[in-house]
């Protein structure tokens, strides 16, 4: 008998897109409601932002199972966390912790594209990008998903960020205030929908700052 | 086998399609999605899938852009020199033969399934061709992959004798299942109504997907690439142009 090549994957795309902005005193997280598979549509409304603790939010795309999994297990890690220290866990921790999370699964990993928004420990905006297995890094702003190659280069045309390599380090935030950023974002999201067919249906964009964290929706086209 | 290799074939512009045709009481009614896609990307918002086969009939497009393009402009074509051979209207069979005996002799290989309409001397036809060049004969058909979408529409709406205004409220309702349901398809609808000696191809029928969000201010796009130096070295002082005679001249 020989050899037969697996014909099932574990793994499927789930499309969506996810935009993470932050500012001096704010961080905007917004990701698109679709979720399809193929060319079809599971369901217009499916959140992909996910509250991991007070001050950090994350929007994930790609494998909507794994994504799950992945939020079910930063919520075990985040609530033992809570027990041992009694606060909630800062930003950048969790950005750590989601990066080892990730890379644990190096050989067989969670088939998600996620960024990381919130404020760090001083209340300015943090954003962090991640691939697959862990490799991140703390920019001013962020894109992940099926929409991602579309979006990003108008966020860096418009948001152009300094090079982490000079010396001193810039800040990385943008220089926008809060609603100039959702309204970035909101363009960011209805042009993408036009070109991409897994972008669409409904926006969420999430704001956090110093008050607290506030959700808005806008429509998206349904096509 | 050169895949294989590493050899991949380029990636084509493919109308992933919702595309149908139904009969009403006086004639045929075309219908047709506006998206084209390359991938998982738009390529096009507004195409145009239902082409031109003769005065009296046409045709919608679905699978290789090229491929349905080609394909009904040669036979269209081939249909206008029989009419000047024949001097009568062009039949709905006639088109209907040329196009399966093309497609079977690609075996599959000319990607296009189609559905052919039109309104001739023996009556209103309505047609499905398939890539491998199989043909069938419907009162109503839908291809493309928003058929599924669309065919839930007809199955569940359709019966005979429709009127005009009943025939395209029901196409249009079945265009747009495909374009809400199905990611292939999108934007607009285009409808084609033809009966006996006239036509009628109303382009963009419905808009059912405006732009959702226009920033108030605008953007501008003025950050330039940065100049870090400048050197200009002057041709003039390498290279001496004379002029003699008639350049032209030789």
């Amino acid at each position: 008998m020989t050899k037969q090549a697996a014909n099932w994957s574990p793994y499927d795309n789930n499309g969506g897109s996810c935009v993470a902005i932050a500012g001096i005193d704010y961080c905007v997280i917004a990701a698109d409601t679709r979720m399809s598979t193929g060319y079809s549509i599971l369901t217009r409304e499916y959140s992909k932002i996910c509250k991991l603790a007070d001050k950090s939010l994350m929007a994930s795309s790609g494998f909507q199972a794994d994504v799950k999994a992945l939020q079910k297990f930063l919520a075990a890690r985040h609530l033992i966390y809570q027990h041992q220290h009694n606060k909630q866990m800062s930003c950048p921790a969790m950005a750590q912790l989601l990066s080892n999370t990730l890379y644990y699964k190096r050989f067989f990993p969670y088939y998600s594209f996620n960024v990381l928004g919130g404020l760090d420990t001083e209340g300015k905006g943090c954003v962090y990008t991640y691939d697959a297995v862990g490799s991140y890094e703390r920019v001013g702003y962020g894109c992940q998903g099926s929409g991602s190659t579309l979006i990003m280069p108008f966020l860096d045309n418009q948001l152009k960020s300094p090079s982490p390599l000079l010396l001193p380090a810039q800040d990385a935030v943008t220089p926008l205030s809060e609603a100039e950023a959702v309204d970035l974002v909101k363009t960011c999201f209805a042009s993408a929908t036009e070109r991409d067919i897994y972008t669409g249906d409904k926006l969420e964009i999430v704001v956090l700052n110093a008050d607290g964290i506030r959700r808005e929706y806008m429509e998206l086209r349904k096509d | 086998m050169l895949a294989k290799k590493g050899v991949g074939l380029p990636s084509f512009l493919k109308t992933g399609t919702t595309i149908v045709g139904l009969i009403f009481q006086d004639g045929v009614i075309l219908g047709a999605d506006t998206r084209a896609t390359e991938g998982p990307i738009v390529a096009d918002k507004n195409c145009e899938k239902i082409h031109y086969m003769a005065p009296n009939i046409y045709c919608c497009g679905a699978g290789t852009a090229a491929d349905t393009e080609a394909v009904t402009d040669m036979v269209s074509s081939q249909l206008q020199l029989h009419r000047y051979h024949t001097g009568r209207e062009s039949r709905v069979v006639t088109a209907l033969t040329l196009l399966k005996k093309h497609l079977f002799s690609y075996q599959g290989h000319v990607s296009a399934a189609l559905v052919l309409g039109g309104v001739d001397i023996t009556g209103p036809h309505l047609h499905t061709i398939y890539p491998h060049g199989s043909t069938d004969t419907l009162p109503f058909a839908t291809m493309g992959s928003g058929s599924l979408a669309a065919m839930a529409m007809f199955e569940s709406n359709y019966k005979e004798g429709l009127t005009r205004d009943e025939g395209i409220k029901l196409v249009v309702d079945a265009i747009c299942s495909g374009i809400f349901n199905d990611l292939g398809s999108g934007s607009n609808v285009d409808v084609c109504v033809i009966t006996k000696g006239h036509k009628e191809y109303l382009r963009n029928h419905l808009l059912p997907n405006p732009r959702t969000f226009v920033s108030s201010k605008g953007y501008t796009f003025t950050k330039k690439t940065e100049v870090l130096s400048t050197k200009i070295i002057p041709l003039k002082e390498r290279v001496e142009v004379t002029e003699r005679g008639d350049a032209m001249e030789e």
